[in-house]
């Protein structure tokens, strides 16, 4: 589904990505791990568009993104729930969400011909919501707050809330965990299982490498810029030089 | 005579009002003061002139005047947004990842060429604003005021109104409050942050556009050189609101107007204009973010 091949980003004369080749299969959940500043985010924001790579090629269900700017690659069906989670702070918890769908909303514009009640409702972007209310129902209740007056938590769901609007093929998250108690860790993990069992495809950054390769199905070690060993989440697990690097074993 | 003062206040500071959130929707999106946006209001001035002369030579303002008066605007509008939106691709697009004072060096270099080609085009002395309206108005509570007032003051007051419901109800108007808190974030989900830009500026050019066109109305005089010190009053307003704030250029614009007819009628007209930079000065020392300004700790 998605093909990274030979990918080198820089920032100004730094070379982030030194050549990156990793393949994401439908239905999977891919993970991605690594120390601070291994390119994680880099290869996420790479994918996504903001970065443009200055050498290789990234293609999506058979069609090459890496010169197309963000706004058609989330219309293409990736979503990107960045690192930080970004929450708008002074939209409300709705708008937010409303923003999630704006790929979606122009779409169901100007492709009317689709009759409303054969998308359940008032066209996709109304069910979508009900989904993710569903999910989270605590994001129904702050439906009127401003983001930035939201819990850590609070925002992260928000944050993969939001990233579903677009009903994308394939979600990039970027440590959905940092900086979240354990009970709400385990939520988050939960709701990532729930919604690749719906069909997204899922690619996740981890620095809570024992989790994110316990959920995945493959995983991937970034070490400066290059990676560094895949295979296997359970393989991975057991490696020696994993258990040592990421797991403090 | 204090209604009296309230009124021509009003009328001012509407006037501020418009242009002021020019400057503040732009600052707001792309952190640039955009010294052209004063040059907009001066165009928006000529250029009803020029278009209410052409209907008045074929005939159309002897024929129906309010047609000719709305013709006028609507053409006004669509000419400055048009400036507005050029001016955005050519002088500042290029520069979006450049230092920031770059394209704030440009604006200044716009904001010089468009004056000069208006003096050059249309010459350097003041241009007469046909007096169409004579000076008709109504008596109220011992005040006088005049159509011309009343029309600048409800206009002003449906164009914010109109801007607020646009900005807090419509798609593109979430986008670009999107858009100005986080910009990445706002690519990520699927916003094209160039239509927004873009949109900013031509919404921005339209209210600088009227507000032109309603003061050389007002006071029946135009000339090139209006657009600098206009543009530095709805600055100032824009400043005292906090920069980036709608409603804070909109109350700025409204304070300004008010603080000048008063201070010229109370104390003395012949510092005017600057009371407006003491009345800036006395606020920022209080409230250095404005008094709409978010202060720098929730700016995360
Ligand atoms: N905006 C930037 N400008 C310059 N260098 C950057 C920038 N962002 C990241 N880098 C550098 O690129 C490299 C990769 O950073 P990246 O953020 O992708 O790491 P990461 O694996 O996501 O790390 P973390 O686990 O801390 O999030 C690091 O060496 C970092 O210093
Ligand atoms: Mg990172």
């Amino acid at each position: 589904m998605l093909e990274l091949n030979d990918i080198h980003t820089f920032y100004g004369p730094i070379e982030a990505l030194k050549g990156i080749t990793l393949k994401v299969n439908q239905g999977e959940i891919v993970c991605l791990i690594g120390n601070n500043g291994a390119g994680k985010s880099t290869t996420l924001m790479t994918i996504s568009g903001i970065l443009k790579p200055k050498a290789g090629t990234i293609s999506f269900i058979g069609s090459d993104i890496s010169d197309m700017p963000p706004h058609s690659i989330v219309e293409m069906g990736i979503s990107h729930v960045p690192e930080g989670r970004r929450i708008f702070p002074r939209l409300t918890v709705k708008e937010n969400l409303e923003m999630g769908a704006y790929s979606v909303s122009r779409r169901l514009k100007t492709t009317p011909p689709i009759p409303p009640l054969a998308r359940g409702g008032v066209g996709g972007v109304k069910s979508q919501f009900d989904k993710v209310y569903e999910m989270f129902p605590v994001l129904k209740e702050r439906e009127k707050q401003m983001g930035g007056t939201l819990s850590g938590g609070e925002q992260q769901m928000l944050a993969i809330s939001r990233a579903l609007m677009s009903e994308p093929k394939l979600l990039l998250l970027d440590e959905p965990s940092l900086g979240l108690a354990p009970i709400i860790v385990s939520r988050i993990f939960k709701a990532i299982r729930e919604i690749n069992k719906e069909g997204v495809t899922i690619l996740l950054v981890e620095q809570n490498a024992h989790a994110a390769l316990n959920l995945s199905g493959r995983g991937y070690v970034l070490e400066n810029g290059r990676i560094k060993m895949h295979g296997q989440g359970k393989d991975l697990l057991n490696s020696e030089e994993v258990k040592k690097a990421y797991l403090g074993e | 005579m204090f209604i009296q003062q309230l009124i021509n206040g009003l009328t001012l500071g509407g006037v501020y009002a418009l242009i002021a959130l020019g400057y503040t929707m732009v600052y707001g999106i792309l952190e640039l003061i955009n010294f052209a946006h004063g040059e907009i209001y001066m165009l928006g001035a000529y250029l009803g002139i020029i278009f209410l002369a052409f209907f008045t030579t074929v005939g159309l303002t002897a024929y129906s005047l309010p047609l000719a008066m709305i013709l006028t605007f609507v053409l006004s509008v669509i000419f400055c947004s048009a400036y507005g939106f050029t001016i955005e691709k050519i002088a500042y697009k290029p520069l979006r990842n450049a230092p920031r004072l770059s394209p704030l060096i440009s604006a200044i270099g716009v904001s010089i060429f468009l004056q000069n080609y208006v003096m050059l085009t249309q010459g350097a002395t003041d241009k007469i604003f046909p007096n169409l309206f004579e000076k008709a108005g109504i008596e109220f509570i011992g005040a006088r005021v005049t159509y011309t007032q009343i029309f600048i003051i409800a206009a002003s007051a449906v164009l914010m109104l109109s801007l607020n419901l646009f900005i807090t109800k419509t798609r593109m108007g979430k986008a670009m409050r999107a858009v100005a808190q986080d910009k990445v974030m706002a690519s990520l989900v699927g916003i094209n942050i160039d239509t927004v830009i873009s949109a900013t500026f031509i919404i921005g050019s339209a209210l600088a556009a009227v507000a032109g066109l309603m003061v050389a109305i007002y006071y029946g005089l135009v000339n090139y050189s209006i657009g600098y010190i206009a543009g530095i009053k709805a600055f100032t307003a824009a400043v005292l609101g906090g920069i980036g704030s709608i409603p804070g250029a909109m109350f700025g614009g409204v304070l300004l107007g008010l603080v000048e007819s008063f201070s010229a009628a109370y104390i003395s007209s012949e510092y005017k204009d600057a009371y407006a930079f003491i009345i800036l000065i006395i606020i920022l020392f209080i409230k250095p973010s404005g008094l709409f300004g978010k202060s720098q700790e929730e700016k995360v």
